[in-house]
């Protein structure tokens, strides 16, 4: 990246920085939350001083001085006064609750000629499937100025999925499907956290939304989800990225600590022991697309059943790249 | 101008035997006791209504479940048990009547029969709950078809007949902790009346345990019918 | 005397005790006379000294997870480093921290230490109505203390104090030991609020009119309530709960068919209205401290006291606002919207008619005012901040996010503990018979309110920025303000460690304290300090308001300097 483009760049970031302590606002609802917030906002800063100032102003005056007898006002209440500060607030209020309700419905309401992508959650990572193409993807892929619907489900516990820069989120939740919709409004990469407390990797359940112009959307689609755009890549290579990607990092290490599940490192070839009682002399291919597939199937001795299965979520070529990458870990 | 304080002297003039220190006169301290009870009850309403809550879900969930399992539990042994909760609401009565009126052995035996009929209760319980452990008709992950139709028990129920059984077990079971719980306070109540403690002035603590029997044949009335009788 | 109300002759009395009555303290002695007291007094205190100590432990526990906060960033590609604690351990930490603090810091700090202790004396009663069910819910809060801390030792919980299921159905930590826990110590709760509704109805003094009842009890009034209409939900939640992880009956897991957000809506249907059992007794002891301190009359007493009962009432109406994002209808949310900001207007009431209070008062600044001030504070930036949440559309962004992290400290922490450390100071020579050091404790309350400002503050900046709750590490760009956050929770917990050290050394060698060191008009500043064992020498009998303060007051120098 030349230094032109950074330029370019940053100048477009700002431009979509309302504040410095705002995420940039780059979906359809985001301008509209920022306006509520900062209305609020006002009112919030008007009200404090209203009430600081005269409570630090009646400190400063009223203080007790002296040792003389004091005279104290003999006011108890002021009708007027105690109706002005209910009924002021209370129409604010309504004017808020009204506002706030009007922008919510629109974030509810998802448009008939949104696309739709499925979302996954589990311990811990989020998977993204294209139902039409049936592409699996790590990351969410989306091209920029289209309405995208999300129906979000989750394999085990409840998580929530939220982008600060669209200002949306909803938890995932199990037995059930979620739906949200945003739409991108220009070609930037935005973070994905998940929000509602899922356990021990919590903090790490992230990916990203990458929006991206339509044609690179339809070029990304017709390699099938491959950013590698066609271009040949070591399996192992891209086996370390799904390593990363898909989750399998939360849980197993990759230099011989051993994590929730057990190490990658000279796993490839070691003898396996198991809670049953059984055993393997060398782990071979099978049994790692087995481990990978049908995870309760055989049991490490030292761990707990845990792991989520991977069917349908990883493609024959991806599998192999992860049995080419554990291989490379000596 | 101010009273005198009559809390050091038990031993003052008209200062009732059985008034605590604390209290000023007999009707204070009865109705406070009175009072906290119906405070008491209301808590024990909301605890159940949650309860009942978890029921009315768990049945929208699994609308067949509940109209098949039903028909494994009893309703001759449940009627037996709701007409024993019932008879001894009654005599319950009669024991506060009894108080009332300074008869000693009425509020006696009337306890006594209570706490039979509650004893009672609970036998039928047992037997009941014995068949259930005995088919395998058990709660959540305990729940056991296989020993239930092998026992010649049509365990064979659409849904989710372990929630069934869950819901079953949870709720008779808080239900029958409640009964034992009383019966405690009653076995109390005997000693407390043999001590000559109650009186028409003084029997709010023997009014009190009987209002929470009553609450606790309330509870009865309604799970009877949502248990045994599904329609 | 400086009072209007009618007392008892105190002459009678000191002709025939021959000398000092003992107070409460020292009437009888021995440990034994400890554990088996049925003085509401006595009983207060030992909540006090269960509530401090859980109080410094969860205190612990935070500075732990701020501590934990100061590090840790993504380091490059190989995924996360760790810093101090994994993220189990992390996970265990705030878990502990948060249920530590609500389940046995502040839902009975003020009710069940400062409540028995000064409930039966403002209303000139002996004691609670059922002194021997007093003393069996502070067994009942010790019980369910040492089975919540027990599951420290079995491994401790990693759910998040909300139990939020299927997380807490499946996880492998030691759920069911902390749930009973909290389970029992429900029990306390409900117990202590029907003793104290059954006080208020019944023990008054004669001439003790429900319009002449101090504000503190007007507050615990409405807090008793919810505590006995809402506690019990929990309970059966909780029990539901522990059944689930143990016999899979299916409700609340959506493997065995349930629904997990079931459990939410039971777990709120409580825990929003125990919101208002934290903050209404706060509300109840800021009426106390600005009043007197002011030495006038409170600005609209009905209105005062109405609102604490509006708050309990709508309370219980808007749990739903804490599950805009979780899924629920519609309509639901926009209704539990409606509601959440229906419950702002009392409490704004409340916070006006506070300032209004101090208009043409003559103000004692002492340290239970500052605290007082601090809690006005606060408890402003608390309560407008939950605009933003209750607003459905700023709330999709701000949900679970640091913002609401921030927002509930500044409620709960910078209002009710704020609140509870002011109430200490301000009834502190009352129940010890000796007086703090005002001088250190104008300085904790500054160091406190630094501290907490510094703390909280960048947090909203945070959550605004979407940094979300509850993670052990984070992204670089969250950095500095975590590092901020994290030196002023150092100087909030320096500002109570002085507090700490001046109450031990006013125990120590602190100055007598007179039977009324602020002026008070309400009748536990009628008694000796600290109070005889039955409270009052003879039936107090009250014939006005507590607040009618006279216009000038000319016994100034009778007040001992204070």
């Amino acid at each position: 990246m030349n230094l032109g483009s950074a330029l370019g760049y940053m100048m477009a970031q700002a431009a979509n920085t309302t504040s410095w302590w705002k995420p940039i606002q780059a979906s359809a609802h985001a301008g509209a939350v920022d306006t509520l917030f900062n209305f609020i906002m006002y009112l919030c800063f008007f009200f404090f001083v209203l009430i600081v100032g005269a409570m630090v102003y009646f400190i400063v005056k009223y203080r007790r001085k002296g040792n003389g007898p004091e005279r104290t006002s003999p006011i108890k209440g002021n009708h007027t006064l105690e109706i002005v500060w209910s009924v002021i607030p209370g129409i604010l209020l309504v004017l808020i609750f009204a506002w706030g309700f009007k922008d919510w419905l629109a974030i509810a309401v998802v448009p008939a000629n949104a696309m739709e992508v499925r979302v996954s959650g589990q311990k811990w990572n989020w998977t993204f499937t294209y139902p039409k193409e049936g592409i699996v993807s790590a990351d969410l892929v989306v091209p920029a100025g289209q309405p995208v619907k999300l129906v979000m489900t989750s394999k085990d516990v409840l998580h929530s999925f939220y982008i600060p820069d669209f200002r949306i989120k909803r938890d995932v939740v199990p037995g059930k499907y979620s739906v949200l919709w945003f739409e991108p409004s220009e070609e930037a990469t935005h973070q994905i956290y998940c929000t509602e407390y899922c356990g021990t990797e919590h903090s790490n359940m992230l990916s990203k939304v990458k929006v991206v112009s339509s044609a690179k959307y339809e070029e990304w689609l017709a390699n099938g989800g491959d950013e590698d755009g066609g271009t040949p890549v070591p399996l192992a290579d891209k086996g370390k990225k799904l390593y990363e990607q898909r989750g399998c990092v939360a849980c197993h290490s990759i230099d011989g600590t051993n994590k929730v599940g057990p190490t990658w490192k000279g796993l490839y070839g070691s003898a396996r022991k198991f809670t049953d009682g059984t055993s393997l002399a060398a782990a071979d291919e099978n049994y790692i697309r087995e481990s990978i597939l049908v995870p309760n199937a055989k049991i490490v001795a030292g761990y707990a059943g845990v792991m989520p299965s991977y069917q349908g979520q990883l493609n024959d070529k991806q599998l192999e790249s992860i049995i080419e990458y554990i291989k490379t870990l000596k | 101008m101010g009273q005198q304080s009559s809390h050091s002297t038990a031993a003052g003039h008209n200062h009732p035997k059985y008034l605590a220190h604390h209290f000023e006169s007999m009707e204070q301290q009865n109705s406070s006791g009175k009072l906290g009870m119906w405070l008491f009850l209301g808590q024990e309403v909301l605890f159940f209504s949650g309860l009942f809550l978890m029921y009315v879900l768990a049945r929208m969930f699994y609308p067949d479940t509940f109209l098949a399992a039903h028909e494994l539990l009893d309703w001759k042994l449940g009627a037996l048990n709701t007409i024993f909760l019932l008879t001894s609401s009654l005599t319950m009565a009669l024991a506060v009547r009894g108080a009332q009126v300074n008869s000693q052995p009425q509020m006696y035996w009337n306890i006594v029969a209570t706490i039979v009929l509650g004893g009672a209760f609970m036998v039928v319980k047992y037997i009941e709950y014995s068949h259930k452990f005995h088919d395998g008709l058990l709660p959540g992950h305990f729940f056991d078809a296989a020993k239930a139709m092998h026992n010649g028990v049509p365990a064979n129920i659409p849904g989710a007949p372990a929630v069934f059984f869950a819901i079953y077990f949870i709720m008779t079971g808080t239900h029958g902790l409640h009964v034992l719980i009383g019966m405690g306070l009653m076995l109390w109540l005997l000693v407390r009346i043999k001590r000559g403690d109650f009186n028409s002035e003084n029997h709010v603590y023997l009014e009190n345990v009987g209002l929470y029997w009553h609450i606790v044949d309330l509870i009865w009335i309604f799970l009877f019918p949502l248990l045994y009788l599904v329609r | 005397m400086e009072s209007n109300h009618n007392n008892v002759p105190q002459s009678a009395h000191a002709a025939s005790a021959g000398g000092a009555e003992p107070n409460y303290i020292n009437a009888h002695k021995g440990i034994w006379s400890w554990m088996t007291t049925v003085d509401h007094k006595r009983l207060g205190l030992m909540y006090l000294v269960g509530v401090l100590t859980f109080f410094g432990l969860g205190g612990i526990f935070a500075l732990l997870v701020r501590t934990q906060l100061l590090g840790p960033i993504f380091g490059g590609a190989s995924g996360k480093q760790e810093w101090l604690f994994s993220g189990d351990t992390y996970n265990k930490l705030f878990t502990l921290h948060g249920a530590v603090m609500v389940f046995l810091v502040i839902i009975p700090s003020i009710p069940a230490s400062l409540g028995n202790f000064f409930l039966p004396l403002m209303l000139g009663a002996k004691d609670v109505a059922f002194p021997k069910l007093n003393l069996m819910s502070f067994y009942v809060y010790v019980l369910g203390g040492i089975f919540l801390l027990f599951s420290i030792f079995t491994g401790a919980v990693d759910t998040g104090w909300t139990f939020y299921t299927p997380y807490s159905s499946t996880t492998s930590t030691s759920v069911v030991s902390a749930v009973m826990g909290v389970f029992i110590l429900g029990f306390s709760s409900i117990l202590t609020g029907v003793n104290f509704i059954v006080t208020i109805h019944k023990m008054r003094a004669p001439g003790l009119t429900w319009v002449r009842l101090p504000l503190f009890v007007w507050a615990q009034y409405a807090t008793s309530l919810i505590q006995v209409l809402a506690t019990p939900v929990l309970a059966i939640t909780l029990m539901l709960l522990a059944i689930e992880r143990t016999m899979g009956i299916g409700i609340f897991d959506a493997k065995l068919g349930g629904d997990p957000v079931l459990f939410q809506h039971f777990f709120w249907f409580y825990s929003h209205p125990a919101v208002y059992i934290m903050i209404l007794p706060a509300f109840g002891v800021i009426s106390e401290i600005i009043t007197i301190n002011s030495r006038k009359q409170i600005f609209g007493y009905k209105a005062i006291a109405m609102s604490s009962v509006a708050i309990a009432v709508i309370g219980f109406l808007v749990w739903g606002h804490h599950m805009f994002t979780s899924g629920q209808s519609e309509l639901a949310s926009a209704v539990f919207s409606f509601l959440t900001f229906a419950v702002a207007i009392p409490t704004a009431i409340k916070t006006f008619s506070w300032v209004a209070t101090m208009y043409g008062g003559s103000l004692r600044m002492n340290s239970a005012m500052w605290y007082a001030q601090a809690f006005l504070f606060l408890f402003t930036i608390g309560g407008l901040t939950g605009l933003f949440l209750g607003t459905l559309s700023v709330d999709i962004h701000l949900h679970d996010t640091y913002f609401v992290v921030a927002h509930f400290h500044y409620v709960m922490m910078g209002g009710t503990m704020t609140a509870f450390v002011g109430a200490l100071h301000h009834w502190w020579p009352k129940m010890t018979g000796r007086m703090l050091n005002e001088f250190w404790g104008k300085v904790s309350c500054f160091f406190v309110f630094v501290g907490f400002n510094v703390t909280f503050f960048s947090q909203f900046l945070l959550g605004t920025k979407g940094m979300p709750r509850r993670y052990a590490n984070y992204l670089p760009e969250f950095q500095t303000w975590h590092q901020i956050s994290t030196i002023g929770s150092y100087l909030l917990g320096l500002g109570f460690f002085i507090t700490l050290i001046y109450m031990i050394q006013s125990l120590i060698n602190g100055e007598k304290a007179p039977k009324n060191p602020w002026g008070g008009l309400s009748l536990e500043w009628e008694t000796d300090s600290p109070p005889i064992e039955h409270n009052f020498h003879g039936q107090p009998v009250v014939n006005n308001g507590p607040y009618e303060f006279p216009e000038i007051d000319h016994s100034k120098s009778n007040r001992g300097g204070h």
